[in-house]
């Protein structure tokens, strides 16, 4: 990992590309508002300094510093969405959004349906997780499945600098809330800037490489596993495709169902733990619409079902890894 | 109470009209229920009409509340038209909220009222965003949280009034006492009047009668005009008593006998009639024909209501978001 490493020309990461998008829809729109714990540049500009040089620029009124009260932030957020605003939340780590569920699940996401259309929650909530820095139970779980199980509420997770960058500011556009997940160990990872003003569609899945025999579907870090796995899966003669999700509600159902048509395997990988998860409801989806075309049953992978262990190798074992899909990629093409 | 701030004639009709409208629609929505013609879950606002009709009064159209489940009377007196609500409450398309809220979740934006909520606790962080947004733009709009003393042991009491504090919001917090949290007693929940919480995060706290017309309306005219000014929030504990269970149909047998007949005695909406027509301000003619024009309206509302399509079954995926998503 490349921590605070200079950025090459042309070359940006997860954490700068957030950054920029924010600090270009502050520049370019007077209702956008940045808030949240520690994001002011007296305090560093956030915990692993996401938001560094907001305040600075754009005044604490609208990059505001907010007392470690999740539900308060994210009402706050929503308040001032009912009155105009368009106000950027962040809820430092994932499962500290387990403490503002009510603002979230039961305000944010339904407020538009329940006032008729009446009113909207256009709010987007900036969060961080992810194993691999030996955080433990209680700081780095992927929670995205609960809400993608509410109706009214957008999920987006992106994989690359440039996803990140057009992702956030199509969340900021949206009208609906949106939670944008951030890959905490992979924020310093480089790859190809967005141009200025990017926008990459919610709901659209990207394929990242294109095969012929199994359809390999994945989103957020596990992106980072399955990229060796598709090379070394070439090596034995396997043709894959990888697709990233990038939105996981709405997903991209067409994208997905297009890809699993023509490889007619598909294999799902995530971070979250597997049971109900994320991956459930596409295999559940693609084995009703392609039913009877499908080489293979549809093959998960997530973590372990068990809160994220401590311990290095616990938490190595805890996510898939390359040799996991690989080995399972392997196993849907031998099935015949 | 020296050098307190009394609302003047016409203010003082336009309190009581609020009042009986309260107290009319809650008698009209227990016979409608009662009668079978209307079936949905009813929490009774009669006894906590003071409250609202006085904070309305130092209100303007474009100020903002948030409210609650038991919210009918902080509704109507903010200005939410009597056939939207009904037809709300009745389900129809043609509701406040196309029918798709409920008694729970009425909106009404042209009249300021921006959520209510089902959720014990849950108006005051969302009014701080309201308040934020009017802090940015300099418009001097005031943000009502309304809430009841079982909500002040919630935790999204103490962050919301502390985040208002800390921010200066244009907020206040207006705890209607009811003395009950659902079927439970308030002095059985908290050692200290809600009132003594402000305090603690730097804000006025006053505990008042929010059932004599003239303090309720001071504090609110004070803390109103304190929020306006820019000078931050102010929590205002306002002691009142909830006439029935907690829900229609709740049979009230854990309320004491002998203070609930207390209270009913001293029923503020009959009080405050005698007081107008005492101190000569209206007399018996005028007060009753604004009653009976409240009858009237109550009458064609619910019959709006009743006569009213209900919504069609696209209404679904309709407003779940902006554009229709498939699941």
């Amino acid at each position: 990992m490349s921590r605070g490493a200079a950025l090459a020309e042309g070359k940006s990461n997860i954490l700068q590309s957030v950054n920029t998008a924010l600090a270009d829809a502050l520049a370019e729109d007077e209702a956008v508002l940045v808030l949240g714990e520690d994001i002011g540049d007296a305090e560093e500009g956030g915990v692993v300094g996401v938001t560094r040089g907001l305040s600075t620029r754009f005044g604490e009124h609208r990059v505001r510093t907010t007392p470690i009260s999740e539900q308060a932030i994210i009402g706050a957020a929503i308040g001032a969405s009912l009155a105009g605003f368009k106000p950027v939340a962040e809820i430092m780590l994932m499962n500290f959004t387990t403490v503002a569920m009510d603002m979230i699940v039961n305000h944010a996401a339904k407020l538009r349906f329940m006032s008729g259309g009446q009113t909207n929650v256009p709010i987007v909530i900036r969060t961080m997780t992810g194993t691999g820095f030996g955080s433990g139970g209680q700081h780095c779980d992927y929670l995205e499945a609960w809400f993608a199980h509410t109706a009214g509420i957008k999920v987006v997770a992106p994989s690359s600098p440039a996803d990140a960058y057009g992702l956030m500011r199509s969340a900021i556009d949206d009208p609906d809330p949106v939670l944008f997940i951030e890959n905490l160990p992979t924020y310093w990872n480089q790859s190809e800037a967005a141009p200025p003003g990017h926008r990459v569609p919610i709901g659209k899945a990207n394929r990242l490489v294109e095969g012929d025999d199994v359809t390999i579907l994945a989103y957020a870090r596990m992106i980072q596993e399955a990229t060796p796995a598709v090379a070394q899966l070439a090596e034995a003669g396997i043709s894959a495709e990888l697709v990233d999700l990038r939105t996981i509600a709405p997903w991209d159902r067409d994208a997905v169902l297009a890809s699993v048509a023509k490889t007619r395997r598909l294999l799902i990988v995530h971070e979250a733990v597997t049971p109900f998860g994320v991956g459930a409801e596409i295999a559940a989806t693609v084995s009703e619409a392609l039913f009877g075309q499908l080489a293979a049953p549809v093959k998960r992978l997530g973590g372990a079902f068990c809160p994220v262990p401590f311990s290095k190798p616990l938490e190595m074992a805890f996510a898939p890894r390359t040799a996991d899909i690989v080995a399972a990629a392997q196993q849907l093409v031998g099935h015949q | 109470m020296e050098n307190r701030l009394s609302p003047d004639a016409d203010t003082q009709l336009g309190i009581y009209r609020r009042m009986a409208l309260i107290k009319a629609n809650d008698e009209r929505s227990r016979k409608v229920i009662r009668s079978g013609r209307l079936v949905m879950p009813y929490y009774s606002p009669r006894g906590q009409e003071v409250i609202p009709s006085c904070i309305s009064a130092c209100l303007t159209d474009d100020d903002y509340i948030c409210t609650i489940y038991r919210g009918t009377h902080d509704m109507l007196a903010k200005g939410v038209p009597l056939r939207d609500l009904w037809a709300e409450l009745a389900g129809r398309v043609t509701g406040t909220c196309k029918g798709k809220g409920g008694p729970m979740h009425i909106t009404h934006p042209a009249s300021g009222v921006m959520v209510t909520t089902g959720i014990v606790g849950s108006s005051m962080p969302i009014a701080n965003g309201l308040a934020w947004a009017a802090q940015l733009k300099g418009d001097g709009r005031v943000t009502i949280a309304n809430f009841g003393d079982g909500a002040a042991n919630i935790g999204a009491f103490h962050e919301s009034l502390n985040l208002a504090a800390v921010w200066k919001l244009p907020v206040v917090f207006v705890c209607q006492n009811n003395e009950w949290g659902e079927h439970t007693a308030y002095e059985k929940t908290s050692n200290v009047p809600v009132a003594a919480r402000g305090n603690s995060y730097g804000m006025p706290g006053i505990r008042v009668d929010g059932n004599d017309v003239f303090e309720m309306y001071d504090a609110a005219h004070a803390a109103i005009a304190r929020a306006r000014a820019g000078e931050g929030p102010t929590l205002i504990e306002a002691m009142t008593y909830r006439f029935h269970g907690h829900v229609f149909g709740d049979a009230d047998g854990y309320m004491d006998k002998a203070r609930k007949a207390a209270a009913l005695a001293a029923d503020p909406v009959p009080r405050f009639r005698s007081h107008l027509i005492d101190a000569g301000i209206a007399d018996e003619a005028t007060l009753a024909g604004m009653e009976a024009e409240i009858e009237a309206a109550l009458d064609d509302a619910v019959e709006f209501a009743l006569a009213s399509a209900f919504p069609d079954e696209s209404e679904l995926t309709r407003d779940v978001f902006g554009e229709e998503v498939a699941a």
